[in-house]
Parts: C-alpha cells; structure tokens; sequence
C-alpha cells in the first residue's frame, strides 16, 4: 500500500551546495509528522521540495503511488497538497478575506489553461504538466465560514490588509488560506517562529479540528516540546539527513539530543 | 615555490597588446594602399564601434539602459555644424565643440532620468533625445527641420587635408574622407583604451560591483550614485565626439538624422547585444558581425531590419552573453582582462 | 473662449493618451515589464481592424471586436513564449527583447502594408460634432474619452473585483507564494498581456479612425503612453488618466500657440511634472 505522502532519497541542491542527503519520509493518511532540527537542518528545503517549489527527480517524491517529484508547486498544490509557508507569505495587495479566497481559487480540475496546455503538449509531443492533476476536486469541510468558525478574528478583520494584522493573526491567514483548498496533506512550514507562547497555543488548538476535516499533516517545528505533544511520528534532521525516526512516547529525550546536535555534542 | 603577485595580465591579452598595436599601426596608414570605399566602410565601422563602446560601458557596465543616446550623436553633429557655419570655427576644432555641447546636454538629461528606474530610465531618456530633436529643428539659423550643409570654404581650408591631399596624390574629397577616417580611429583607439583604463581602476571595480550588487556595493562604501553620474557623462561626451566626427564626414545635417534613433541606437544595441555586453571584445566583434550582416542584406530593406530585430531577440534569448559569451566560454579567452587574478604558485582547494 | 475650446480639445485628446498608457500600465503594475514594442503594438492593431473592415465593410467598432480576440491571442502568445522568459532581476533582457520586437514590429508592417498612410473609415462619425456648454467638440474625440474612463473602470472592477484580477494581484505580490495557490505565473502573466492587448486594439481603434497612421508612428505613442503613466504615478490608471489629459492639453496648448511646438509642449510638460513631482501625481505605496 502506497503512502499518502512519501520521499524515497530526496536529494536537493542550491547550485554547488547540497542542502539534502537521501532523505527518506513517509505520511500515511490521518497521521501528524512533525519534523524538528535545528537552523540548517533541511527542514526548509525538505518542505519547498514536498510543495514543489524545488524541483527534483519525478521519482523522489511519491503522493498516492504516482511520481510527483519534477512537478511544479501548482500542480502539487491541485493534486490536494496544500503549504503554509514559512514566514507566512501573506499577500500585501489583498485583504484578509481575499487571501482566504485566493486559496481556494485554483484548488483542482482542469481549467482552460490547462486544457490550452495539453493540446500544445499534444501538439508538441511533450509531457502534457497537468495530466496529473484532477483527482483532486478541491470540495470539502473548509469554506470561508468553516474558516472563520475556526478563527473567529479573522471575520472581523476580513477587509483588513493580510499585512496589518499581528503576527499570530497573520499565520492564521496563512493556515486558513491553505485549508480553502481542502487538501489532504497539510505542509506547515515554522508556523511558531516569532509567535508568543500563548498565541501558539491557539493556533495549534485549530489542529485536532483540521485533522478531523480530513487532512494529513506535515509540520516543521523548532520547538521540540511542542512537537512530540502534535505529532504521531517524529523525524528529525541534521545536515541534511534524519538521524532519528520514531513514535514520541519511544524516543528519549538524550536520543533527540544526540539527533538534534551530533553524537559529539 | 613562486612567490604570488596579483594581476590582470592574461597570455592572451599580453599576445592581444601586441597584436593590437601592429593593427592599429597597419590601420593608421592604411590609406597608402587601401582604395576610397574601403576608407569609407573602416569609417563607419570605426564610429559605430565608439558609439558601441559608450553604450557597452553605460548599459554593460554601468546599469543604465539608455535608448536616447542619439541625442547626444546629434547635438555633438549640430554643436559642430553651429561653430563652423556661425562660430566660422575650423571644422576639425569644432569636434572638442560636440564633446563639450553633449557633456553640457547630459547634465540635465541625467538630472531627469535619474529620477527614473530601469526600463523607465530607458524611455525618459529617450523623451529627452526627442526634446532635442524637436528644440534642434526649431532653430533656423541651421537649417530648422530641413537641415544643412557644412559650408564649401570651411570644408575646402579644413587643417590637414591640403597635406593628405599632396602626400597620399588624392583629390580634396578623397584627403577629407582620409583625415575623417584617422579621427575616427584615434578616437575609436582613445575610446577602448580609456574604458580599459577606467574599468581596471578603483573606479571602475566598483562599477562592476554595483552592477552585480547594488545594495552589496553600497554596503562596502560603493557611491553608487557618483558612479552614475561618471558613466553618464563619459559616455555623453564621448557619444558626441563620435557624432561630430560622424557628420564631419557626412557634411550635411538634418534633425531626423542626427537625432536617428534607429541609426544611432538600435544599430548600437545590436552590435553590443550580438557581440556580447558588458565585455570590451564584444562591441569589436558585433561592429563586425553588424557590418557583415549589413554588406549582404542592406539592399533588403525593411527585411533587413526585421531580421536584425529577429537576431537581437534571439541572441538575448538564447545567449545573453552574444558571440564572445560563446568564445570566452568555450576557451577561456580573455583580450582585456579586468579581473586581477592571483598568479605564481598554486592555488589548494 | 478659444482657449476654452483648446482646453476642452486637449483633455479629450488626453482620452486617446490614457487608451495609449494602460495597457503599458496594466502590465508594468503586474510583471515590472515595460514592453518597448507598446506603441507597434497599438500600430498593429489598427492595421488588424483596417483589413477587417476592408475585407468586410463592417463597422470598425464591429471590426475592434473581431481583432479584439486576435489581439489578446498574440500578446498571450507573446508572454508566454518570448517575455516570460526575460523577467527577473536584470531589465535587461526585457528591454532589448522588446526594443527588438518594436523594429522587427514596424518593419514587418512597412513590408506588408507599405509607408502609405492608411486611415479606417468611420463614416459620418469622422466629423459629427456636438455641442457642449460654450464650445462645439467633434463626436469621435468624445467617444474616445467615454471609451477612456469605461475601460478604466473595466479594468479597475477587474483588477480589484475578479478572480484573474486576484491572481493578478497575488502574483505580482509574490509569484512563489501565488504558485503555492495553485496559480501558474507564467500564465497569469500570459492572461494580463492577453488583456492589455484587449485594450491595445480598443486604443488602436481610436488611433486608426481620429487620424492618418502609418508603420513608423509606434514609437511615438508609445512616448506619449509612457508619459502618462509616470505623470499619473505608477500603479494608478486613474493617474493614467489624469496623466494623459496633461499631455494632451499641453500638446493643445502648444499647437495654439505655434503649430510646430505641439509635440514639445507634451514632452516640456512631462519633464516639468518630474522635476516638481518625481513620482508622478498619484503615487501608490510601493515602487
């Protein structure tokens, strides 16, 4: 039984420097992974390869049994895995409610630039890009009002500027943004970094409700703490590689130390 | 073990010095053996080689993408024609007439445009080409929109060509075409080596590093702005001398034509793009491809110029870097090295 | 009253001027491209209407309609394989593709169509006139600044109000985070040249009946398209607008005072507004 989600020797390269070492992970559907290292670690590049943002061999990243490697962040994004980037991205020429939207806009299907590019690929002979996208329809739990159930302050500020909020309202934009498309993998890339604790806390409370939508997630943590308390499984990454792998309740503590910073350490 | 010394002397460029002084010497008296045609189309190439260095040196090194450099071709050419038919200056002093009337033109031009980015600059300095053109028409006493010619007597007593004329046996019209062209090559010969010089001075480092990394260039102390500012009245002047010289030769002058955005632009850019920009070699190398290209289509016409167009986009396209991005890439080559590199000993990785 | 009356024909002039810039706007506000070849474009566009109404004897409002969908199917195409491939950091590659583009442009029309000036007919339109307060303007200019503000506010509802105009937004943002989304940068830039090819023809439409054009006049629009928008501030196409009237009523001025000055008195306008406004008159936050 193939994965929801699977990665069979990533390697990712920033021109001459190689930032991935046959990194091998694997979502199964309904799970939580979180993935911990420290600054450096390839817990980013890990993520922007998942999206698709970084291209890599077609073969390195399986969804669902089909090789999705080499495809672009769009068409991953259609096939129904959604990214809460780091630093959160928001759209400053949009509002708060268009932000939401905008999420949920292009979620799945073949639109009529799609079918333009098929029939050139047709034409051309080429590989047509979104012959793998469709199975994903994009319907689901998450709609605008589902959004603001779960974040009630953002219906407030819906005409707001997404850049005018604070930080932790911000990442919620961001959160519900990638819901809109109803995706089956959630990747969530830092979504604590620079927030106060108890702002984290609200914003993780949303995770038993999105789970409960359907979704299976991926997230990137430095806090470790708050991690083994989401996650089903751990994975955690030094330069490049994971040098640990389990369930939280297995692993100790001196374990993730020696994971996190070197046996040497 | 050799002790290292920094450089930016390459064997092919040491190899290039001496070529370079033999085809300089060989071009000097080329007038000996080479018929008046031949003098004529060394002429046109040697000038639009100047034009194409100063635009190289704006553009390629500088950062700024300027289409209104044919304001400066045309006031250098009017500047020149105002000295002698008003000024009853001789001919070839009024070429120092057009450095200084396009240095004075680029003080203003360069005070607007600068307020402009990028492809804006572009265009707000092509308003200002257009400004000139229209100012330059406006004015009767050379001719208004129609134009004139260089006056028989200035041409006739002009320095130097009663001297061409005795020791080369040539007619007056002929001596004229020989004194043109050897202005022409010293100045396209001052051009090159100016720049060289420029480029491999503090100065010109840190033109090359603002044009990799502005932000990176001002954080090490880098005026960007002054840099600016050098380059665009370097240029300027040099384009104007070059457009003095131009019409020396020509001896007639209307504000279309000197003003020509076509003729003394997009020609320009074609020769840097195809040679390759922001190197010395390419501009040298595109004015030959240009003058090929031009030998054996010109009597096309419009489909000439379309396919010059054609050529443009695809060599930016495909090879941004033109025909000695190619060259170097393969072999290295290296004529007028600016990079100092470390030499002697070994360099351990 | 004459100046009354100049004053008026310079703002409906300045109608034409802003139909000139906002698709130059259009599409600088979403890929920071600036297409050298704009002022062709409009030039091609109307030779597109003229061999449709001379193939047909439509009415070139009609025959706008029909090169309508031509045009936005060239400027796709035009983005999607030429001018995608040139944005990024250096302005370089953008700026000498299309500066090739606008002299390959007038060269193909000048083989195709000859130097000859050409003007679409518009039949009695060409010189109705109307009555408006104390002066008397022709019906076409009128129309032409009707059409002006129309397409402006079109293209406001769009940008502000539609999903493309989302995307649009989005991915000039950001064009990483937009892909996240699932939206193609690549195409979305397609779409907007698309579009503001759907505005060239309507441009051209008015270019080609107000008046004789021939292959060589693109770069002059696009001079005076180029003004506008840096008069209007980047960014705001209703600055466009207002940018295009000061064009326009300079040039009118100009040519009242002496005909050979009209030209001129636009371009003395527009250096004037930069050095007392250097970021034009409606600046919009960024840029």
């Amino acid at each position: 039984m193939s994965a929801l989600l699977e990665t069979k020797g990533l390697t990712a390269h920033y021109g001459d420097f190689q930032a991935l070492f046959g990194v091998d992970i694997r979502l199964e559907r309904g799970e939580t992974v979180a993935i911990i290292g420290a600054n450096g670690a390839g817990k980013t590049t890990l993520m922007r390869s998942l999206s698709g943002v970084l291209s890599n061999d077609p073969d390195m990243i399986h969804n669902d049994g089909a090789a999705v490697g080499a495809l672009g962040a769009d068409t991953i994004m259609k096939r129904g895995i959604a990214m809460v980037p780091e630093g959160r991205k928001l759209f400053p020429s949009l509002s708060v409610e268009e932000n939401l939207i905008i999420g949920g806009q292009h979620k799945g299907g073949r639109d009529m630039g799609d079918r333009i590019d098929g029939l050139i690929a047709r034409i051309t002979g080429g590989d047509d890009p979104s012959a793998l996208t469709g199975h994903h329809d994009g319907t689901g739990y998450w709609t605008l009002d589902t959004i603001y159930e779960l974040f009630p302050i953002l219906r407030e500020r819906r005409n707001n500027p997404g850049t005018a909020l604070s930080g932790g309202q911000q990442q919620m934009v961001a959160i519900g943004r990638a819901l809109m498309s109803n995706p089956d993998v959630l990747l969530c890339d830092e979504i604590s970094l620079g927030l106060a604790p108890v702002v984290i806390k609200d914003i993780y409370a949303a995770l038993p409700k999105i789970k409960e939508s359907g979704a299976s997630v991926i997230v990137v943590e430095q806090d470790i703490g708050q991690a083994l308390k989401v996650a089903d499984r751990v994975y955690c990454m030094m330069e490049g590689r994971v040098t640990l792998t389990g369930r939280p309740e297995e692993i100790s503590r001196d374990a993730i130390h020696e994971a996190y910073f070197g046996a040497a350490a | 073990m050799t002790p290292y010394a920094v450089s930016t002397r390459t064997p092919a460029s040491s190899v290039a010095l001496t070529l370079g002084i033999a085809l300089v010497v060989v071009l000097y008296v080329a007038p000996l053996f080479a018929s008046r045609g031949l003098i004529q189309d060394l002429f046109f190439i040697l000038t639009m080689l100047t034009l194409a260095q100063f635009w190289n040196l704006l553009a390629g090194y500088g950062g700024l993408v300027s289409v209104g450099q044919q304001a400066f071709v045309g006031i250098g050419a009017y500047a020149l024609f105002g000295g002698v038919i008003l000024g009853a200056m001789d001919p070839v002093a009024a070429i120092l007439l057009s450095g200084v009337a396009a240095l004075v033109l680029a003080i203003p031009t360069a005070f607007f445009a600068f307020r402009l980015q990028g492809a804006y600059f572009a265009i707000g300095t092509w308003v200002i080409a257009e400004v000139a053109r229209l100012s330059i028409a406006q004015w009767k006493a050379l001719g208004g929109g129609t134009g004139t010619s260089l006056p028989r007597e200035a041409m006739r007593e002009m320095m130097l060509t009663d001297w061409i004329g005795t020791v080369f046996d040539v007619r007056a019209s002929a001596a004229r075409d020989i004194l043109a062209y050897w202005l022409a090559l010293t100045l396209a010969v001052a051009t090159i080596a100016g720049i060289y010089w420029l480029l491999r001075t503090k100065r010109g480092l840190a033109l090359a590093a603002v044009r990799d990394n502005m932000e990176a260039a001002k954080s090490v102390g880098v005026d960007a702005s002054r840099m600016k500012w050098v380059v665009f009245l370097t240029s300027a002047f040099g384009t104007g001398v070059a457009g003095g010289v131009i019409y020396l030769q020509k001896a007639r002058i209307s504000p279309d034509a000197a003003f020509s955005v076509t003729d003394w632009t997009a020609y320009v850019i074609f020769i840097v793009v195809i040679g390759g920009i922001g190197t010395i070699e390419g501009p040298i190398l595109g004015v030959l491809a240009f003058f090929l290209l031009q030998s054996l289509l010109s009597d096309y016409g419009s489909w000439y110029l379309m396919i010059l167009g054609l050529i443009g986009i695809v060599v930016m396209l495909f090879a941004p870097r033109g025909l000695w991005g190619l060259i170097s890439d393969r072999t290295g080559l290296q004529l007028f090295p600016i990079r100092r590199r470390l030499t002697g000993g070994k360099i351990e990785d | 009253m004459i100046w009354v009356d100049t004053l008026v024909q310079g703002i409906l002039l300045g109608g034409l001027y802003a139909l000139f810039a906002a698709g130059l706007s259009l599409v600088f506000g979403i890929m920071r491209l600036v297409n050298l070849a704009h002022g062709d474009l409009i030039v091609l566009g109307a030779y597109l209407i003229l061999v449709v109404v001379s193939a047909t004897g439509m009415n070139p409002i009609f025959a706008a309609a029909v090169a309508a969908p031509v045009m936005f199917a060239i400027g796709w195409t035009l983005q999607k394989v030429v001018l995608n491939r040139t944005l990024g950091e250096d302005i370089l590659p953008p700026l000498l593709v299309t500066f090739g583009l606008s002299i390959v442009l007038q060269n193909a029309l000048l083989e195709g169509f000859s130097a000859d000036s050409q003007r679409i007919g518009f039949g009695a339109l060409e010189t109705a006139s109307v009555p408006l307060g104390p002066v008397t303007v022709g019906v076409l200019p009128l129309m032409t600044f009707g059409t002006a503000v129309l397409t402006i506010l079109v293209l406001n509802q769009i940008f502000y109000r539609t999903a493309i105009g989302r995307a649009f937004r989005a991915t000039s943002d950001d064009a990483t985070t937009a892909s996240l989304m699932g939206i193609r940068p690549a195409r979305v830039f397609a779409t907007a040249t698309g579009l503001a090819m759907v505005v060239v023809t309507i441009a051209a439409l008015y270019l080609g009946t107000r008046a004789n054009f021939d292959p060589s006049i693109g770069p002059a629009r696009l001079i005076y398209a180029f003004e506008a928008v840096i008069i209007g501030g980047l960014g705001s196409l209703w600055g466009t607008l207002a940018g295009g009237i000061i064009i326009g009523v300079a040039q009118t001025l100009g040519a009242a005072i002496n005909p050979e000055w009209q030209i001129l008195a636009g371009h003395l306008a527009f250096l004037i507004v930069l050095l007392v406004r250097p970021r034009g008159l409606f600046p919009r936050g960024k840029d």
